[in-house]
């Protein structure tokens, strides 16, 4: 299904003056479409919660500032079909009442920027943009906005501390953005893809899209396939495909490469759990796992993860699970904002830590210790990128302990670094 | 008036006030708070040693809160309970960010000016544990000089915030800053440039560790040889309600007047705390009385009031000549 792969779009008079605010936030409500940039809360919710109480300004903005390692969407989007984003901030706009929207893309999708401004520029000239929009009576600015290369940015309300032009350090909620968020005014802050979906909506109405996908989860879902299949790239799926079927399927990922067997799978993007095999296509019920945020997290972070942005990382037999956590360890180090204690401090030791088991200087107290330390800062930090940093680290540990121990047994066969995971280590653990 | 229970003990509260506040209020309890400074607006949320269970949201809303919260940060609703040292989950998250802001810290308390009297120190003395299991090099930046009169050791900081937020809400213009990100951020002008205007020297009242301290008293005594008088003086930019800190009939150092949570009562200039350091200048009105579980108050009980005495009548001395 490809419904935000279309040229063909609505003429936007017809709702904008013919629909109330309201109505176009009614539709959405009613379409269950759920924020598609990780946490997966209802959009038309998250609207309705924007303070209308106040004179103040209000504010869209568009989070672009696509950087969960695993995840790619947004920028596919955007570099293909910019007009669907700026036709969903308009529609998005004029549902909050907002006047000016910004779109906050990252740093280094300095090409995707120029597109932007580009496709905004045809759009003022065309008369989509700008004052009484289409002789509504609607006014809209819409700018582009670049951040400076931070993933931290891509919180919320870091995102609206950057645009002010601060430093990009979360701030401390309550207060929502919702009530008060860029200078203080009523700010909504969507995905990109979570506002190019409201454009579909409209156009087939709430609650045809809800028919699409199963219970609460609603209409399609751009996933960024990548890791050791045979075809990676950004998929649309429709809610509801199941796990077996989006990897092993020639119209989606293509089976695995080499025709190896499947170890592990980040469902979505590098900050949720990684699942094991023997949980990747059955819930722990014994149903198919079906690329849902219900079932993928069905069961908790025992034996479940998250849909989250949709970065859907595949690992082969091959693959060192204690490598690829280092490898996420150091990202989360390297990104944390320094703001908080535990996030400053715990992101680094883990990563240290996870750096002398995986070559080799590790003990068996550190396995421990890792455990201890990810339970600690989960939870306790200001902002998401604490938990984001823990939960990988803990998923491997609980999914793959086994590995870990392997390394800290035998130092020499891991001193390697690129040595190859060996199925046989599991036996010779226990 | 909202009610809020904290440890099973109730206490009635203005509305707004946090759950800090709250446990100052009933003064038993309270949790820690390195960053959080009552009188510097926005501060607090940042180091987490705070942190409470609220096992009742409020009367409307009872659910219990999903995680710890910040308790500088939150704001009592009428009914709320809040769980601190009865809730092992707490405790243990805060000896959690205790060892967190233990392992990259440089643990110099014997050269350390601020020792005695560091936060840091209560905590970890409270929630520490006794040796740590952090095994690798601890972070060092290098020396930055920001000044005559403030000393700067990035390598105790602890990121608390505390000093920008002085800077910019006393200071006409703030020339310092958080640079960098992460495990790296340090305190910093931006460019090698000097702190200094009339009420810088409050950032170092303000620094819960011995990241800023004051140069004028460097090395000089340890703080618990020293003895807290208060005293005034008609000051034409500040209060001039200050502390000296004697030593025999020396005074060491100048500083704001604290009170139980080592907060200023308010904020005094500069010219005050470093260049008005003779016994004449001021106007002394008697010991500061310490609380006990200071390290300070080692020498302090048997402060010889004679002493005092003396100072005071020396003091009238000078005025009547």
């Amino acid at each position: 299904m490809d419904i935000l792969n279309t040229v063909d779009t609505i003429p936007l008079e017809n709702i904008l003056g013919k629909k109330s605010p309201d109505e176009v936030t009614e539709e959405v409500k009613t379409s269950g479409l759920r924020g598609r940039g990780g946490a997966g809360f209802p959009s038309g919710l998250k609207w309705s919660f924007l303070d209308k109480s106040t004179d103040k300004p209000r504010y869209l903005l568009c989070n672009a500032d696509e950087s969960e390692p695993g995840t790619f969407k947004d920028r596919l989007l955007m570099e293909k079909n910019p007009h669907l984003l700026i036709e969903g901030m308009i529609l998005s706009s004029y549902a909050l009442g907002c006047e000016t929207a910004y779109i906050y893309i990252r740093g280094e999708y300095m090409f995707i920027l120029r597109i932007l401004e580009k496709a905004i520029q045809e759009a003022y000239s065309k008369g989509f943009l700008g004052k009484n929009i289409k002789g509504t009576g609607y006014n809209l600015d819409l700018y582009v906005h670049p951040g400076a290369g931070a993933y931290i940015c891509g919180e919320e309300t870091a995102l609206i501390e950057s645009l002010e032009g601060k430093r990009g350090n979360p701030r401390i909620k309550p207060p929502f953005p919702a009530v008060s968020g860029l200078w203080d005014c009523p700010t909504i802050v969507n995905n990109v893809e979570t506002i190019a979906a409201v454009v579909p909506i409209l156009k087939m109405g709430g609650a045809e899209y809800a028919k699409i996908g199963i219970g609460r989860s609603t209409g399609t879902k751009l996933i960024s396939a990548s890791g050791n299949i045979n075809k990676p790239g950004v998929y649309e799926i429709v809610m509801g495909v199941s796990v077996e079927e989006f990897i092993y399927s020639d119209e989606y990922c293509g089976g695995i490469k080499d025709s190896n067997d499947i170890k592990a799978c980040v469902p979505g993007g590098s900050s949720v759990p990684i699942l094991p095999k023997h949980l990747l296509f059955k819930e722990s019920t014994g149903e198919p796992r079906l690329m849902t945020y219900e079932s993928l997290s069905e069961g908790g972070f025992q034996t479940g993860s998250m849909l989250g942005s949709g970065g859907f990382i595949v690992y082969d037999e091959k693959q060192c699970i204690v490598r690829n956590t280092w490898n996420f360890a150091r990202f989360y180090h390297h990104e944390s904002c320094g703001q908080c204690s535990p996030c400053r401090e715990g992101t680094g030791w883990m990563e240290r830590v996870l750096h002398n088991i995986e070559y080799g200087h590790g003990n068996s107290d550190d396995i421990d210790l890792l455990w201890d330390i990810q339970r600690r800062i989960e939870g306790n930090t200001i902002c998401p990128l604490g938990d984001a940093a823990a939960w990988p680290v803990a998923a491997a540990i609980r999914h793959f302990r086994h590995e870990f121990e392997y390394h800290v047994k035998y130092p020499h066969r891991v001193m390697d670094a690129d040595h190859v995971y060996q199925p046989e280590m599991k036996t010779l653990v226990n | 008036m909202p009610k809020v229970t904290i440890d099973d003990i109730s206490i009635e509260v203005p509305a707004g006030t946090t759950i800090l506040q709250a446990a100052r209020m009933i003064g038993e309890n309270v949790p820690p708070a390195m960053c959080y400074y009552s009188k510097l607006e926005g501060s607090g949320g940042k180091c987490r040693t705070c942190l409470v269970k609220v096992t009742k949201g409020s009367e409307k809303d009872p659910r219990p809160m999903p995680k710890l919260v910040a308790s500088c940060r939150t704001t009592v609703m009428d009914g709320m309970e809040v769980r601190n040292t009865t809730s092992p989950e707490v405790t243990d998250a805060r000896k959690g960010v205790t060892e967190f802001l233990l392992i990259n810290h440089p643990l110099d308390c014997p050269v350390c000016d601020q020792a005695g009297e560091c936060k840091l120190q209560d905590l970890s003395y409270e929630h520490g544990l006794a040796k740590s299991r952090y095994e690798f090099k601890r972070r060092e930046f290098e020396r930055k000089d920001i000044g005559d009169k403030i000393q700067l050791h990035m390598n105790r900081c602890i990121l608390c915030y505390r000093c920008t937020q002085v800077a910019e809400q006393l200071t006409p213009e703030r020339v310092h800053g958080v640079l960098n990100r992460g495990e790296v951020s340090e305190i910093s002008t931006f460019i090698e440039q000097a702190v200094d205007n009339e009420f810088s020297g409050n950032m170092i009242d303000v620094c819960p560790v011995g990241a800023l301290t004051d140069k004028t008293f460097r090395f000089k005594s340890r703080v618990w040889f020293t003895k807290p008088v208060n005293a005034h003086r008609n000051c034409p930019t500040c209060s001039g309600k200050v502390t000296l800190w004697y030593q025999g009939e020396e005074v060491l150092r100048v500083t704001g007047r604290k009170n139980r949570w080592n907060e200023v009562e308010d904020f005094i200039c500069n010219e005050c705390r470093f260049d008005k350091k003779e016994t004449k200048d001021w106007q002394i009105e008697g010991p500061v009385s310490v609380d006990s579980h200071s390290v300070i108050s080692q020498n302090h009980p048997k402060i010889e009031l004679p002493v005092i005495q003396k100072l005071i009548e020396s003091d009238k001395d000078s005025t009547q000549k």
